[in-house]
C-alpha cells in the first residue's frame, strides 16, 4: 500500500469517525437535558407543586397548581381553534380545490408556519387584547390556536392525499357522494396520521412561551374568568428562572420537568401511533 | 329519493353530470363550502397578520425612516428609537450559533446518512426528533442555570487567557451575552440541521456514490467529495431553515443575553436581540411610538424569516427533484 | 444436472471448443483476472453457484444470460462492489494477477478494476471535472489537464467536448453522458474495465459509438462487459460467457459459442427460445 493510499484511508477513518462523534454528541445532549431536569426538577416536585397557589416570596413551599389548569385552558382554546380550521382546510385542500387556491392556501400556511412566535404574540395581542383593553385567557388561547393552524393543516393534507385511490373509486363506485366518501372512507383510513399530526401540533404549542407573554400574561392567583389573564407553565417557567430567589428556581426546575415530560410523552405516543399504522399498511 | 339522487337521467338540467340539486342534497356543495372557508381563513389570518405589521408600525416608519436601522440609541424617556443594536445582536448571536450547529450538524447527519446502519439511524432520528420537540423556555433554563455559570467561569476566562488579545474576547466575564446566546441557539438549531440534512444525503441516487467508489474512493471521499456536493444545495437550505429559526428564536436567547441594547465587538459582552427586546419590553411599553417601535422590529424579524424560508424551501425542492431525475438530462 | 455444466468449463482456459486454433490461441493468452469456484448470497438466496472463468488480458469477455441469471451480480464481484449491498455474502477466490481481490485493500483494487454502470451517472460537476475525479483523488504525476484529455481522447469523446470542458456533464446527452463516464473510469488507468449492461439507456447511434469505443479500448485494458444484447456482444466480443439461474453455462470463444454452441441451454437462448 503506498504511503499516499495509508493517508487517504487514514483520513477516511479519521473523518467518518468524527461524524460518528458528532451524531453521538447530539444526541447526548437530549439524554442530558432529561438527566438534569429530572434531577433538579425531581428533587423540588412534590404533591404541593400540583395542589397549590404559589407562595409570596420569602415563604417556602406553595405549587403552580394555577399554572398547571391555565395551561390546560388556554391548550383547550388553542385545540379549538387550531384543529377545525387545519382539518377542513387541509379536506379542501386534499379533496375540493383547484390547483390554484391550494397553492394560495399551502404558501399562506407555510408562511403563518415560519413566522417567529413572538411575532405571532404581538399580532394576537393587536387582535384579540387591544380591542378589549385588557389581557386574557382567549387571548392566549387564540395566539396558540393560530400556531396550531398551519402545522395541522400541512400534514393532514399530506395523510389525506396518501390515502390510496382505489378506496375513493371503490366508494364512488357504490353511488356515494363525495362528502359521503370522504366522511366514511378517506377520514377513517387516514385517522391515524391525522391523530398524530394532532398530537405532534399540540405538543408543540404546548411549551410555546414567547406568544403569552402579552396576551396571556401571566397571574399569581387563580384565574378568575376566560376574559382574565392566567398563569401557564411556560410563562411561570420563564419568570421563575429570571428570578433572584432560589426556591423560585426550585419551582422552575419542577416545573420545567413537567411541561417536559408532557411534551415528549405525547411525541412520543404520537409516534408510536403513527409507526404503528405503517406497519399495519405494510402487512 | 335520496337513493334516486346519483343516477340522474341524462335528460336533467345538465346533461352527463349529477345537477347542482343533487350534489346538495348529498351535501357536497355544503361540505365544499364549509371548507373553503376554513382553507380561505388560513388566507385571511396571514394577510392580515401582516397587515396588521404593516399598519401598527406607521407612526416609526414615518418618523424614522430608514434611520431606524442606523441609529443606536434605544431611548424611551425621550423616544428615540434606533434598531441597530438588536439587529446587530440577533446576527452575531446566530452566526456565533450556525458557526458551532453546522459542522456539527452536517457531520451527525453525514454518520446517520451514510455510515450508520438504518436500524441504527432510525433510532437516533428518533432521539434527534425529541430533541426538537423540547420547547425553547427548557433550553432557556438550562441556560440560565448550566451554560452561564460555565461560561462565566470556565469558558470565558479560558478564552481571555488565551485569544485574549482578539478584540472579540475582551472586557469581563459575565457568563450572560452574546457568546452564551449563541451556544445556547446552536445546541436549539442542531436538531433541525440534522434531520433536513439526512432526509437530503438520503435522496443522492446509489450511482452517485457507487460511482465514486468504482474510481478507487474511500469512504470518506465518495461522501465528502461526491454525495455531499450533490447534496450541496439543500444542505445549504437546511442551514436557512436552521438560521431563520435562530433569528425568530425568543425565550432562550432572552434569558441568556442580558438585555442590553449595546454594540460591542467582544462576544463576551451581553447584548439583546430583535425578538428578546419585544419579548422583555413589549408589555411595559408606554405611548404609540414605544410600541409601533417594538411593533416594527417584529415586521423585520418577519420578514427576515419570510425570505429565508423562501429561500431554503426553494433550495430543498431543488435537490430532492435533482436527486430523482438524475443522469439522461 | 450441474455435473454436465462443469466439464465444458475449464478453469483457466476459457475456450473449450474442439477447433485446435482457437484452443492454442487461448494457451498464449494470459489471464488478468480468475474467478474460481465463486459462490454468492444475498442474504440466505444464493444467487451465484460455482462460478469459475478466466478473464484474459486485453480481450473483451462478454458476460450473457436472460435477466436475473445473475451476470451482473458476477460483474460487481470483480471489484468487490457488491460489498455496498447489505447482507451479501461471497465465497470462492477471485484473483487479479495472481493475487485474491478478498486480501488486497478495497479502495485500491477499485482504482485498478473500474467500472461503469446502467445508467450513465455523471456528478454534477464540469465535465473536466468529472474525468479528473479519479486523477485528483489518486494524486496522479501526470499534469490533470493532460490526463482529463488523454482519457477523454480514448473514450472518443474529445472532439465533441473540447470547446466546453467547463460545462456541466449533465448538458451533454445521454450517450455522451456514459462515454463520459467511461473516460472518468479510463482516467486512473485501471487495467481492468467492469461494464454495466452500459448500452440499455442509450438510442441506437450512441450504442454503436460506444460498441466502437470497446473494440479500441482493448489496447489500454482488460474488458468485462454485461449485455443482455446478444448481437453486442457478438460484435464486440473475444470471450462470452452464458449464464443462466446463477450457474455458467457454457464459455468459449465468442465466434464458436454463437455458432456451434456446446450445450443446447445455449442454442435455445441464441436462437432465441428464451425470452
Amino acid at each position: 500500500m503506498s504511503a499516499r493510499l495509508r493517508w487517504r484511508k487514514f483520513v477516511s477513518a479519521f473523518m467518518l469517525s468524527m461524524t460518528g462523534v458528532c451524531a453521538v454528541v447530539a444526541v447526548c445532549v437530549l439524554f442530558f437535558i432529561l438527566g438534569y431536569l429530572v434531577y433538579h426538577g425531581g428533587t423540588s416536585i412534590s404533591w404541593n407543586f400540583f395542589t397549590r397557589l404559589p407562595a409570596p416570596v420569602g415563604e417556602p413551599g406553595g405549587g403552580m397548581a394555577n399554572a398547571i389548569v391555565g395551561s390546560a385552558k388556554l391548550l383547550f382554546l388553542a385545540t379549538l381553534i387550531g384543529v377545525p380550521v387545519g382539518f377542513f382546510g387541509a379536506i379542501y385542500l386534499a379533496e375540493f380545490s383547484g390547483t390554484a387556491t391550494a397553492f394560495i392556501v399551502r404558501y399562506a400556511a407555510d408562511l403563518l408556519n415560519g413566522v417567529p412566535s413572538i411575532v405571532i404574540g404581538i399580532f394576537a395581542y393587536s387582535l384579540a387584547v387591544l380591542p378589549f383593553k385588557h389581557f386574557s385567557t382567549f387571548a392566549g388561547g387564540f395566539a396558540l390556536g393560530l400556531m396550531m393552524i398551519p402545522i395541522t393543516l400541512r400534514s393532514t393534507e399530506e395523510f389525506l392525499r396518501s390515502v390510496p385511490i382505489s378506496l375513493r373509486e371503490g366508494a364512488m363506485a357504490l353511488g356515494a357522494g363525495k362528502w359521503k366518501t370522504i366522511a366514511t372512507v378517506i377520514v377513517p383510513s387516514a385517522y391515524r396520521g391525522i391523530l398524530t399530526t394532532i398530537l405532534l401540533a399540540f405538543a408543540r404549542v404546548a411549551g410555546e412561551t414567547a406568544p403569552l407573554l402579552f396576551t396571556a400574561l401571566g397571574n399569581r392567583f387563580w384565574s378568575p374568568g376566560w376574559s382574565q389573564p392566567t398563569a401557564s407553565l411556560p410563562v411561570a417557567i420563564y419568570n421563575y428562572a429570571i428570578s433572584p430567589y432560589e426556591d423560585w428556581h426550585r419551582q422552575a426546575w419542577a416545573a420545567g420537568l413537567v411541561l417536559l415530560a408532557l411534551i415528549l410523552i405525547i411525541n412520543i405516543v404520537a409516534r408510536g401511533i403513527l409507526a404503528r399504522s405503517v406497519s399495519v399498511s405494510r402487512s | 329519493m335520496a337513493t334516486t339522487t346519483t343516477i340522474v337521467p341524462s335528460g336533467g338540467p345538465v346533461a352527463g353530470s349529477r345537477s347542482f340539486l343533487s350534489r346538495l342534497r348529498d351535501g357536497d356543495e355544503i361540505a365544499r363550502l364549509i371548507t373553503f372557508l376554513f382553507a380561505a381563513s388560513v388566507v385571511l389570518i396571514t394577510a392580515l397578520l401582516v397587515y396588521e405589521l404593516w399598519q401598527g408600525s406607521a407612526l416609526p416608519r414615518h418618523q424614522f425612516g430608514l434611520n431606524f436601522f442606523r441609529t443606536s440609541v434605544w431611548d424611551p424617556v425621550f423616544d428615540q428609537f434606533g434598531a441597530l443594536p438588536f439587529i446587530y445582536g440577533t446576527l452575531v448571536t446566530s452566526a456565533v450559533a450556525l458557526l458551532i450547529a453546522v459542522p456539527l450538524g452536517i457531520g451527525a447527519a453525514i454518520f446517520l446518512a451514510e455510515l450508520a446502519p438504518l436500524r441504527l439511524s432510525d433510532t437516533l432520528e428518533f432521539f434527534i426528533d425529541l430533541l426538537a420537540a423540547v420547547p425553547s423556555v427548557i433550553y432557556g433554563l438550562l441556560g440560565i442555570f448550566i451554560v452561564v455559570p460555565l461560561m462565566r467561569n470556565g469558558i470565558q476566562p479560558q478564552l481571555k487567557q488565551y485569544l485574549g488579545f482578539l478584540p472579540l474576547f475582551k472586557g469581563p466575564a459575565y457568563g450572560l451575552g452574546f457568546l452564551t446566546a449563541g451556544v445556547v441557539l446552536a445546541i436549539m438549531i442542531i436538531p433541525y440541521i440534522i434531520s433536513v440534512s439526512r432526509e437530503i444525503l438520503l435522496s443522492v441516487p446509489r450511482d452517485q456514490r457507487e460511482a465514486a467508489l468504482a474510481l478507487g474512493s474511500t469512504r470518506w471521499e465518495s461522501t465528502w467529495k461526491v454525495v455531499v456536493p450533490f447534496a450541496r444545495t439543500g444542505i445549504i437550505g437546511s442551514v436557512f431553515l436552521a438560521l431563520a429559526r435562530a433569528l425568530g428564536e425568543t425565550m432562550a436567547v432572552t434569558m441568556v443575553i442580558g438585555n442590553t441594547p449595546v454594540i460591542s465587538p467582544s462576544l463576551l459582552s451581553p447584548g439583546d436581540s430583535i425578538a428578546s427586546v419585544i419579548a422583555s419590553q413589549f408589555k411595559e411599553a408606554t405611548g404609540e411610538l414605544y410600541t409601533q417601535s417594538l411593533i416594527e422590529l417584529g415586521l423585520v424579524l418577519f420578514l427576515l424569516t419570510f425570505i429565508l424560508n423562501g429561500l431554503a424551501r426553494l433550495m430543498i425542492v431543488i435537490t430532492s427533484q435533482r436527486g430523482s431525475g438524475t443522469g439522461l438530462a | 444436472m450441474h455435473a454436465s455444466v462443469r466439464p465444458a468449463v475449464s478453469v483457466n482456459i476459457p475456450p473449450t471448443g474442439t477447433n485446435t486454433a482457437a484452443r492454442e490461441s487461448a494457451a498464449a493468452l494470459s489471464m488478468r483476472m480468475t474467478v474460481s469456484k465463486v459462490n454468492f448470497f444475498y442474504g440466505s438466496k444464493q444467487t451465484l453457484f460455482d462460478i469459475s472463468l478466466g478473464i484474459a488480458t486485453n480481450k473483451v469477455t462478454a458476460l450473457i444470460g436472460p435477466s436475473g441469471c445473475g451476470k451482473s451480480t458476477l460483474l460487481r464481484t470483480l471489484n468487490r462492489m457488491h460489498e455496498t449491498v447489505r447482507g451479501a455474502r461471497l465465497e470462492g477466490e477471485i484473483l487479479l494477477d495472481g493475487k485474491n481481490i478478498l486480501g488486497l485493500d478495497v479502495t485500491a483494487l477499485r482504482r485498478r478494476v473500474g467500472m461503469v454502470f446502467q445508467r450513465p451517472n455523471p456528478f454534477p460537476k464540469s465535465i473536466f471535472d468529472n474525468v479528473a475525479y479519479g486523477p485528483r483523488i489518486n494524486g496522479s504525476k501526470e499534469p490533470i489537464g493532460e490526463s482529463v484529455e488523454k482519457s477523454l481522447r480514448r473514450a472518443a469523446l474529445w472532439d465533441e467536448v473540447k470547446d466546453h470542458l467547463h460545462k456541466s456533464a449533465y448538458e451533454l446527452s445521454g450517450g455522451q453522458q456514459q462515454r463520459l463516464c467511461i473516460a472518468r473510469a479510463l482516467a486512473v488507468d485501471p487495467e481492468v474495465l467492469l461494464l454495466d449492461e452500459p448500452c440499455s439507456a442509450l438510442d441506437p447511434i450512441s450504442t454503436a459509438k460506444i460498441e466502437e469505443l470497446l473494440v479500441q479500448l482493448k489496447d489500454f485494458c482488460t474488458i468485462v462487459t454485461v449485455t443482455h444484447n446478444m448481437q453486442q456482444a457478438a460484435r464486440v466480443s473475444d470471450f462470452t460467457a452464458f449464464l443462466l439461474i446463477g450457474q455458467l453455462i457454457e464459455f468459449s470463444p465468442t465466434p464458436q459459442l454463437f455458432t456451434t454452441p456446446a450445450d443446447p441451454r445455449t442454442e435455445a437462448y441464441i436462437t432465441g427460445r428464451f425470452g
